[in-house]
């Protein structure tokens, strides 16, 4: 009994310095806020109205509804029809638009014969993957074109069609895929940060001596200092699960518990890593960037916005002790696929196991530190 | 700022002449200077962040992410093999980009599907060959995982890319003129093989910088303030710009260091051309630094604590430089009130330079628009930062 109440004081006093003053305050709650919206519809790979140029030699019909179609997708905005070769590279050099169209002179001439029509896309590469994108869209006109321009002249389709679908997200949405991240994300930053320098900010200031020779052991301690980065980081993560359903719209079509039980393990994983930098950490300095050290790679490293797939072997078997690689595979389950409590158990106890050896790292050290 | 205050500095500067002397006055700012690198080596923790973590992310961003998709699983579910399934299957285990498994049933490459062990499905029904050569359209069913949607697109992409080489080569095996009556021929300037490590290294170099300018010296100054000891440095005879030069030369320092770090290694190890003059890319790198720095004490002066300006910093010039500078996403396809907001991101001008510097050259259009506005927000900053220095001393 008087154990629990040790460490609930210890706690209550602790949440008392969080929130002690506005400035305090504020960054606990604004920020996030915040980042949630700007990174909600900041963060996105999806071409919207990206500015092209046409440079159509043929003024056929044929090729002018080519160049319509391009056009007008809500992909693209025209910004200019250019007349001649030398206006192409100033226009992409300088980032004016991200793609020329050309269409030859002979385009329709080679059309009516029969022969494939060239078309020229040049597309400015310094950003690599809307340079893939908007390849893949204009190529999809094309085909679709070509398709069309065959049927509309009585020749037969070609003999295999690909029927493309795409399950979960349906319009391939970056939104529903970066939202759920930014719950992870921002639950991580947060939790981290305030557990880490809890204990630095003591040591910064002589006050944990004064902790020490209280009746509390060092388990306690650490307890105390936990249980109000648990709360935060709940509090956190639930406001921002929220606003991913009602704000943002993003389906739920799993079951919530499920995600519900995946957050805490997470917050759980946060709270021990963060014990163990302000283990190590003896200036706030110190904690901060320690926090910094851990959650950098933590983020890069999680398939936020790069696939794990997509990473050398290594650095995948690397990720597994990440535990916002699992929660992304909570959060995006849950939402997303439709997941339940028994297809990610195999995320649970990663999660946890996480949460408990870092815990344990920490204490040990903690009981190292003072001897 | 109050006049008095202003005049007995004054007063005590006339009166002791040695104090304003050119001499007196460089060895105070090398004293300074003395001091802070001082405190540099004594808490290896801001060396860490100015030569740990760019070895880390250039590391993690050179060798780990990419944007690339590759060894993309995909469940190949063939209900009646024969030679034309054969071919098709074929074609997509010759691709290095697709790792094909073969299913003769829908039911357990669902299954692998939902499990996430593979990224697509691809579906031939029993009926494929005969449709195949009969009045064509055969449908070849294609269901990929859209959760993320910028993968699903590019993988779409490289699936239809290996299928419409398939069917070419098809035809003219059958000897039936099936060309497509137009054909795309993309060229993708300055980035031939579309690699993304040659587009995300160089934006890396200002996420660094602003790392060392804001976040590190943010919490450095804030920590003298909040121990006081940068009041009793201001009582001294050193006047303000002095203490602000003192005070950021080191870290300047760092940041140009690990700037310098980010080059060699981005050029010699990966392979990243630089095609722009490093003349330029030396002048531009310091106005940016000189940009972050203003940042890092502007909030330090505005936090008073070293909690809060770590979390200022994180979330002001960390984040932003990270998500609205077209770092990794394209600001054009951005909603507009979020381009407008990324318009006060210093990070968003010094990326479109070293974007350009590296793949595309001196484009001097680009080089000198975004190195105004970089000269504009860093005459803002620092002239607010010295204001700030005057009043916090009333």
């Amino acid at each position: 009994m008087d154990v629990v109440a040790r460490i609930l004081s210890l706690a209550l006093k602790e949440l008392l310095a969080l929130l002690r003053d506005t400035k305090s305050r504020l960054i606990l709650i604004g920020p996030p806020i915040l980042q949630l919206f700007v990174f909600g519809y900041g963060a996105t790979f999806d071409l919207n109205r990206v500015p092209i140029a046409v440079y159509n030699e043929d003024r056929s019909a044929p090729a002018r509804e080519l160049v319509a179609r391009v056009v007008g997708s809500p992909n693209f905005r025209l910004i200019r029809e250019i007349g001649h070769d030398g206006e192409i590279a100033p226009l992409i050099d300088n980032r004016r638009v991200l793609a020329v169209l050309h269409l030859g002179p002979h385009f329709s001439q080679h059309l009516l014969h029969g022969e494939p029509a060239p078309v020229q896309l040049l597309i400015d590469g310094r950003n690599s993957n809307t340079a893939l994108v908007l390849l893949g869209y204009v190529r999809e006109i094309v085909t679709t074109f070509g398709t069309d321009w065959r049927s509309a002249h009585g020749q037969a389709p070609p003999p295999a069609v690909l029927k493309v679908h795409a399950l979960y997200n349906q319009d391939l949405r970056s939104q529903w895929f970066i939202v759920p991240g930014i719950i992870g994300i921002l639950t991580l930053v947060v939790t981290t940060i305030v557990t880490a320098l809890s204990v630095a900010r003591e040591r910064e200031l002589g006050t944990f001596d004064q902790l020490l020779v209280t009746p509390l052991t060092p388990a306690e301690i650490l307890l105390g200092k936990a249980l109000p980065s648990v709360l935060i980081g709940l509090i956190e993560g639930g406001f921002i699960l929220l606003a991913t359903l009602f704000w943002f719209e993003v389906p739920l079509r799993g079951e919530l518990g499920a995600l519900l039980l995946g957050m805490l393990l997470f917050i759980f994983s946060a709270v021990g890593i963060g014990l163990m930098i302000s283990s190590l950490a003896t200036t706030q300095q110190q904690g901060i960037l320690g926090a910094f050290l851990f959650l950098v790679p933590a983020v890069i490293l999680s398939g936020f916005a790069t696939p794990i797939e997509n990473m050398p072997e290594a650095v995948q078997h690397l990720t597994v002790i990440n535990p916002l690689r699992w929660f992304l595979i909570v959060a995006r389950g849950v939402l997303l696929e439709g997941d339940g409590y028994a297809s990610l158990a195999n995320t649970y106890w990663p999660m946890a196991l996480i949460a408990l050896i870092s815990a344990l790292i920490a204490a040990w050290m903690f009981r190292h530190r003072m001897a | 700022m109050s006049d008095a205050h202003q005049g007995t500095r004054t007063d005590y500067r006339d009166t002791v002449d040695t104090v304003g002397s050119i001499a007196a006055r460089r060895m105070r700012l090398l004293g300074l200077i003395r001091k802070e690198t001082q405190q540099i080596k004594r808490d290896p923790s801001s060396l860490a962040i100015a030569f740990v973590l760019p070895v880390v992310l250039l590391l993690l961003f050179g060798y780990g992410v990419s944007l690339d998709a590759r060894n993309l699983g995909i469940a190949f579910v063939v209900e009646q093999p024969d030679a034309d399934t054969a071919s098709l299957l074929g074609a997509f285990r010759r691709s290095p980009l697709f790792e094909p498994r073969e299913y003769r049933d829908i039911q357990t490459a669902e299954r692998a599907f939902s499990a996430r062990q593979v990224f697509a499905l691809v579906w031939l029904r029993s009926d494929f060959a005969r449709r195949l050569r009969g009045h064509g359209d055969a449908p070849i069913g294609v269901i990929v995982n859209g959760v993320d949607a910028n993968q699903a697109r590019i993988g779409t992409g490289y699936i239809q890319g290996v299928w419409r080489k398939w069917l070419a080569g098809w035809l003219r095996e059958q000897g039936i003129d099936g060309a497509p009556p137009v054909v795309l021929e993309p060229r993708i300037w300055f980035n031939a093989a579309v690699r993304s490590r040659d587009f995300l290294v160089p934006g890396l170099i200002a996420i660094l910088m602003t790392l060392i300018g804001a976040l590190l010296t943010s919490m450095v100054v804030a920590r003298e303030w909040e121990r006081g000891t940068m009041e009793a440095l201001l009582v001294t005879p050193i006047r303000i710009p002095e203490l602000m030069l003192g005070k950021l030369a080191p870290y300047f320092a760092l940041g140009m260091g690990s700037m310098l770090l980010c080059v060699a290694v981005g050029v010699g190890l990966f392979g990243i051309p630089l095609r722009g003059s490093v003349l330029v890319l030396l002048a531009t790198s310091a106005l940016f630094m000189l940009v972050a720095l203003g940042m890092g004490l502007l909030i330090s002066i505005i936090a008073k604590n070293q909690y809060v300006a770590g979390q200022m910093a994180i979330i002001t010039t960390f984040l932003p430089a990270f998500i609205l500078s077209g770092f990794i996403f394209a600001i054009g396809s951005m909603p507009a009130p979020i381009q407008w907001i990324s318009h006060i991101v210093p990070a968003r001008y010094f990326v479109a330079i070293l974007q350009t510097l590296f793949l595309a050259g001196d484009v001097w259009r680009i080089i000198l628009f975004n190195s105004a506005a970089l000269l504009v927000m860093m005459v803002l900053l620092l002239g607010r930062a010295r204001g700030s220095f005057r009043k916090r001393l009333d």
